[in-house]
């Protein structure tokens, strides 16, 4: 493919990505209140637009207008990089995502991510994680407020610490499918045990699955683990000082990592796209798409679902809980795997 | 193509940097950080000469030093919040007597 | 010859020095810090022109990722400020740069004169991390077991040192009952 025309391809799917999963950020906010809101017998947002639909471009409008404050004594180069840093590596490790088998176009096969297939692509996802951490706590440090200091430093601790179970939990599923390679870890679970149990990853890896669930709970900063922002713990965190767009990339970055991590858990533990295929040759095209979107659609509405039903854990608690039955328990996984691939 | 020597050059004018942070530098944080430059400098050569001489074991190499270096950063940031609790200060000019 | 390769290396290049000499120039512990993060991320992107995709993708995901986390949590913690200057520093600095200064030059030039043609291509040696995986445990088994061993050393030693020194023995418990300590 000539250089001219990948990274015309290159934009084209860029743009699309982008404005897709921004719009996905907006509506899973309002999926929340809307969710959320039933468990707890009320309403949530009805009056913007039906079932509250136009909710989101009312946030977005109220963001744009409010007024941006820089409080005086902050430290102010890294005040305004903080949440940037946060929105910019939310939104990179999209990048390696595969949506969809490749398509077929005038002879190119163009792949369904940004990149091509990236052969350390799950190496990179976790990198971005890392990286995303800085956003957190410079903006604890530079707010120069001791709510927002020890809101950040507990936020952070927290995120490093769950990454090592995060990355454990993931060599399971590395072992079965031998790659890095996203798109070969979805092609390494095409087929069926038994001819009616597709062979997806969630089956031999459950208890690989259950602590990605939990490391990722921990990672995004949500509900069981979202003390270091919970409003009645500490005033709001490491985003108190925040006001107006800045704190609106905050909550982008939070969401946009959701998504990201239930792209992730689709990609790794349910098959990716594969799904049953039928129909005319467009629809055919399609299909793997949708069936992606619908099982990243269950994630996000379990991500909800447990935000609805669980308390939050003290903080001692959870610091325990991540090293101490995490990650021997991710270990036990990859050992228990590793003996099982190698007979 | 890129000469092998523009990545020697490269990797001495970093490894030159750490040794210069190492030398003027007061604040024992700071210190640390040329230390790590310093190691990040012999890394880039030595995937430089793996890359010439197609020898893989220059990246596993790197592999180790990047562990060594973590281990080392993380006893000496230990040793330095155990100084900092008794002597106050960061700075190392002022760490000159045994006992205080 | 002008190659994309060359254009990269010196982007990449450009970045890595712009961040050494401002880690030298700064005063505050905390923008040394993050230009050493962006000295980092460049020497990731030239292992990638390289072929060494692992071990540009471990030096994100470790070194910019969890040690200079952990320097950044100490100047957090310690609220290390800006740093002062001493009669040591301004002698260090009068001797200190010139000499650093013209033992590089040195070493640049010698390395410069006496390199022949040998060039590298882009991704000359790919370090899959199958590959490496395979030399890391079969050829250098021992030294990864070894490394394994001292990382658990410093832990334990990082543990014990940054602990706070235990208090004397318990005073008298004050009347009023047991108490529930959590």
């Amino acid at each position: 493919m000539p250089i001219w025309l990948f990274i015309v391809v290159s934009v084209i799917k860029s743009a699309i990505v982008l404005g897709v999963l921004l719009t996905a950020v907006a509506y899973t906010v309002w999926l929340e209140r809307k969710v959320v809101g039933h468990m707890q017998n009320r309403w949530g947002p009805t009056r913007v637009g039906p079932f509250g639909l136009l909710q989101p471009a009312a946030d977005g409008i109220k963001f744009l207008f409010k007024e941006d404050l820089t409080p005086p004594h902050v430290y102010k180069p890294l005040f305004l990089a903080a949440p940037l840093i946060a929105v910019v590596f939310a939104l990179t490790s999209i990048a390696v995502i595969p949506f969809g088998n490749p398509v077929m176009i005038d002879g190119y096969t163009i792949p369904l991510q940004i990149t091509t297939d990236v052969n350390t692509g799950l190496l990179l996802i976790l990198g971005v994680t890392s990286i995303g951490v800085y956003g957190v706590a410079l903006a604890g440090w530079s707010s120069n407020n001791k709510y927002s200091l020890l809101g950040g430093l507990r936020a952070s601790a927290q995120m490093v610490s769950y990454e090592i179970s995060l990355g454990l939990s993931l060599v399971g599923v590395l072992i079965m499918a031998g790659s890095f390679s996203l798109t070969q870890i979805v092609d390494a679970q095409a087929g069926h045990f038994w001819g009616f149990i597709p062979r997806w990853n969630i089956f031999p890896q459950f208890i690989g699955f259950f602590c990605y669930i939990m490391a990722a709970y921990a990672e995004t900063n949500r509900i069981p683990f979202d003390l270091p922002e919970a409003e009645t713990e500490l005033v709001a965190g490491y985003h108190t000082e925040y006001s107006a767009m800045k704190f609106a990339m905050f909550f982008m970055a939070e969401y946009a990592n959701m998504i990201t991590v239930a792209c992730l858990a689709t990609l790794l533990f349910f098959g990716g796209w594969h799904g049953p295929i039928f129909g005319p040759l467009i629809l055919r095209e399609i299909l793997p798409v949708f069936w992606f979107a619908a099982k990243v659609f269950v994630f996000l509405f379990i991500y909800i679902w447990v935000r609805g039903t669980l308390p939050r854990f003290r903080y001692d608690q959870l610091m325990a809980f991540g090293w101490k039955f995490l990650l021997p328990l991710a270990l036990v996984n990859l050992i228990a795997t590793a003996i099982a691939v190698a007979w | 193509m890129v000469p092998l020597s523009y990545y020697l050059v490269l990797s001495a004018i970093l490894f030159a940097c750490g040794v210069t942070g190492f030398l003027i530098k007061r604040n024992i944080i700071t210190i640390f950080m040329s230390i790590e430059l310093m190691l990040n400098g012999v890394n880039l050569s030595f995937v430089a000469f793996a890359a010439h001489w197609h020898a893989l074991a220059g990246q596993v190499f790197v592999f180790f030093v990047m562990v060594v270096a973590a281990a080392e950063a993380t006893v000496g940031l230990a040793i330095i919040i155990a100084v900092y609790r008794t002597r106050e200060t960061l700075n190392v000019d002022q760490v000159n007597l045994l006992k205080l | 010859m002008i190659s994309i390769h060359l254009i990269l290396f010196l982007a990449f290049g450009a970045v890595a020095l712009a961040g050494a000499i401002n880690l030298l120039a700064q005063t505050h512990p905390i923008n040394s810090a993050l230009s050493l993060i962006a000295v980092m991320a460049a020497l990731a992107g030239e292992y990638l022109l390289l072929g060494a995709e692992f071990v540009a993708a471990v030096q994100v995901i470790v070194y910019a990722g969890a040690v200079m986390v952990l320097f950044v949590f100490v100047i957090m913690l310690l609220n290390a400020g800006v740093e002062e200057h001493t009669k040591g520093s301004r002698v260090a600095v009068i001797f200190g740069i010139p000499g650093v200064l013209i033992s590089s030059i040195l070493v640049a030039w010698t390395v410069l004169q006496h390199s022949g043609t040998e060039e590298v291509a882009v991704g000359a040696l790919p370090g899959a991390p199958k590959t490496i995986g395979v030399l890391l445990f079969h050829g250098f088994l021992l030294p990864f077991e070894i490394t394994s061993i001292l990382i658990l050393i410093a832990i334990m030693g990082a543990v014990v040192l940054a602990s706070k020194p235990p208090t004397g023995p318990p005073a008298a418990s004050p009347a009023g009952g047991p108490r529930k300590v959590d």
